[in-house]
């Protein structure tokens, strides 16, 4: 990339500048050309248009006043926003919070105040920097969905990160800045480290549907939404693209049959759904019991995280312990055939799923497509099986596939019907005890990693989506929002095996990185994430945790249509079967 | 008269503009752009706002005679003047004009009023001494501009 040549860089930044007030503009362009800019003034806003349209690429950012007669500097930030995706920097000469806030949250970069000083101006070529290196990052990271996007930045932007990645802890939302030039690993810890761009957590995803549902679906609009949520950090283009996936949800959803039930619908099916729960049972005895202590007590961290879990969960989650032991006294060796593959697909299809975010954290570089044709091609059912070794404990997954039962009283599954959603409560479970496991049983894990690297991964990923799952059902009031990012992240998962694969090495890390997010854990696992692994993992994490997993968990929960489309995939049907 | 004491005449003259609360730190910002690229810098800048504050004051003018009273659009003038103050430094007149957007706030249209001569007189009175200011720099020659006033 160009931005890499840091002599001629940032010299030649092409400005463009608009404001009405002629001496400001004549000020503005003096201070941008002492700072080596290439600078194109501009007094009109509806001109400033004309001129990025008419010569598009020829200008790196814009500054623009707030205050036009023609248009409103906002309403010009928006257009650009939408059009040219430029970085632009808002100024004024009054510095409300409000009017300031309404900047950024339009998508500003930046907002200065009037008068603007020299030293100001010589900065901002930061922003320039920072976009190209998202860019750069979605290029690389396939366009399909925002989300896998996110966690290649989260991956990708680890080395280049450092003091950047702290500052912006806080604001979780924000979109992740990415300076290659404060690139320390060291520096960054689990915590420290955040998303790249907007993750739209549970909170976040109830703003915006509240804001949608005040606004009013005919009249909604990403400008209205974003001034409503009122998140500092977010943007019209954030909203704007969640605003897209969820109408997509919507007319969905109108499609569907009124019949769902939301609510009772899953209690009534937490006590059903046996037949499903042999077949995961078959394939997650084959684990060792290890994890048997260790999983109680991740169970427990679990529930004290997420006091918002529905009374289901709680359920199985006492109900676990005693399966526990049933599971545990399998022996090893019933470790199921492949034949049984068939019966487990639906995990399998699961867990492919759950994988993704995981897989995409560790192989920022590769292109998402090869990693999955890989995927497909070489993933023996055998995966599944090796599965168990790992100290999962199965006792956790028939708890939560209890808990899961919704999609399966709505839509009565047949064993051959690849249903997605139990399996992958089972999964998360598993997870849980995974978690806490991994710290204490590192050695292992590494020597098992080689063989056993898919299955690790996938437990881990399922641990993650489990936690998420578990949130999101307390918090999400609104299941069809729910769904719609299931669809996304149902598709990035589909990438992820593949990802898998290649990483295997990283699996381990992953894993335990997944636990510390889940439970909050715990001085061991991070001081080994440290140790180990490196930081990408930890940053995907994070990703996966806020946006990716409750994602996907919703739609095992609440979307049987979702997971209908998840089994579409092909990639999961040559896993499976293959 | 010699060149130093002409350069101290200015400089003197610009302390007391600084002093008096016609000028603030943003004037100095604008001469300290003057460079050999644009040895007129300042005064280029100042020239043009006064053209242009000339325009919006007149601007101004028209839309307090106007009837009904539009607040909101005497206020939305009234900011700009002030943004362009701003840019020079043109401190007692941007605070004129505040106090011009508070009336209007206020919906008090005789204090608009009245702080709107005040607006005009202290454009008025800014000009004179500045156009005196740079007519002793242009006899002192392009090292006058960088004295600085004690702040």
């Amino acid at each position: 990339m160009a931005l890499a040549d840091a002599t001629a860089f940032p010299y030649g930044l092409r400005v463009l500048v608009v404001d009405d007030d002629p001496t400001w503009l004549k000020i503005l362009e003096k201070m941008l050309r002492k700072c080596s800019y290439e600078v194109t003034t501009c007094g009109l806003a509806s001109v400033a248009l004309q001129i990025l349209r008419e010569r598009r690429n020829k200008f790196d950012i814009v500054i623009s006043d707030v205050n036009m007669p023609d248009m409103d500097g906002f309403k010009l930030l928006e257009h650009i926003g939408l059009e040219m995706d430029l970085p632009v920097i808002m100024m004024s000469i009054d510095g409300e919070t409000s009017r300031v806030m309404k900047g950024v949250q339009h998508g500003a970069c930046d907002y200065l105040l009037k008068p603007v000083r020299m030293k100001e101006l010589r900065n901002i070529w930061q922003h320039v920097y920072r976009k190209k290196m998202h860019e750069v990052k979605e290029i690389e990271g396939n366009d399909s969905c925002d989300d896998l996007q996110i966690f290649r930045n989260g991956c990708e932007g680890l080395e280049e990160r450092g003091l950047f990645m702290r500052a912006d802890s806080d604001t979780m939302r924000k979109r992740k800045d990415v300076d290659k030039d404060h690139a320390d690993q060291d520096s960054s810890d689990g915590a420290t480290v955040k998303k790249a761009r907007v993750v739209w957590s549970v909170d976040l995803h109830q703003k915006f549907v509240n804001a949608v549902n005040q606004i009013g679906f005919d009249k909604v609009g990403p400008k209205k939404i974003l001034d409503l949520m009122n998140v500092p950090g977010l943007t019209r283009e954030n909203v704007a693209s969640h605003l897209q996936k969820y109408r997509l949800y919507l007319s969905r959803l109108q499609k569907q049959n009124e019949e769902r039930i939301l609510g009772a619908t899953r209690q009534d099916f937490s006590h059903k759904g046996p037949p499903d729960n042999l077949n995961l049972r078959n394939s997650f005895q084959e684990q060792p019991s290890n994890g048997a202590n260790g999983f109680q007590h991740t169970s427990q961290k679990i529930q004290a995280q997420s006091n918002m879990l529905d009374p289901h969960l709680e359920d199985t989650k006492i109900v676990v312990p005693l399966k526990v032991s049933d599971k545990n006294g399998t022996p090893v060796s019933d470790v199921i055939d492949p034949q049984n593959v068939p019966s487990a697909s639906p995990l399998g299809g699961v867990l492919s799923f759950e994988r993704m975010p995981l897989n995409q954290d560790r192989k920022p570089s590769e292109t998402m497509i090869l990693e999955c044709q890989s995927w497909s091609g070489n993933v023996p059912p055998k995966q599944f099986m090796q599965y168990p070794k790992h100290n999962h404990e199965r006792c956790d997954l028939l708890g939560d596939y209890s808990c899961l039962p919704k999609p399966d009283l709505e839509h009565p599954i047949t064993p051959g019907n690849l249903y997605v959603p139990p399996p992958l409560v089972s999964m998360s479970c598993s997870m849980e005890g995974d978690v806490r496991d991994f710290s204490d049983v590192k050695r292992d894990l590494l020597g098992c990693m080689k063989s056993l690297s898919p299955a690790l991964t996938c437990t881990v990923d399922s641990v993650s989506a489990q936690l998420s799952d578990s949130v999101v059902t307390s918090t999400n009031n609104d299941p069809k929002f729910s769904s719609v990012e299931g669809l996304s992240s149902s598709k990035e998962c589909l990438f992820d095996p593949a990802r898998n694969q290649t990483t295997l090495l990283n699996s381990e890390e992953a894993s335990i990185i997944c636990g510390t997010d889940l439970a909050c854990l715990p001085d061991d696992l991070s001081g080994y994430q440290l140790q180990g692994i490196g930081l990408n993992n930890i940053d995907l994490f994070q990703c996966n945790d806020a946006m990716m997993l409750h994602g996907l968990q919703n739609n095992w929960y609440d979307d049987p249509e979702l997971s209908s489309e998840i089994m579409e995939f092909p990639l999961l049907d040559e896993c499976l079967f293959a | 008269m010699d060149y130093s004491s002409l350069r101290r005449q200015a400089a003197s003259m610009k302390k007391s503009l600084f002093d008096q609360g016609y000028l603030d730190e943003q004037f100095c910002q604008v001469e300290d752009l003057q460079d050999e690229t644009s040895p007129n810098f300042a005064e280029e800048v100042v020239t043009l706002f006064f053209k242009d504050s000339a325009r919006l004051i007149s601007n101004i003018e028209q839309a307090l005679e106007k009837y009904p009273k539009d607040f909101n659009k005497w206020d939305a003038y009234m900011q700009q003047l002030k943004g362009s103050c701003s840019s020079i430094g043109a401190s007692r007149m941007k605070s004129e004009c505040m106090s011009f957007r508070d009336y209007c706030a206020q919906g008090n249209a005789e204090g608009c009023m009245k702080s709107f001569q005040k607006v005009k007189r202290e454009h008025g009175v800014l000009r004179q001494k500045l156009e005196a200011y740079f007519q002793l720099l242009r006899q002192v020659g392009p090292s006058g501009a960088a004295t600085r006033p004690a702040m």
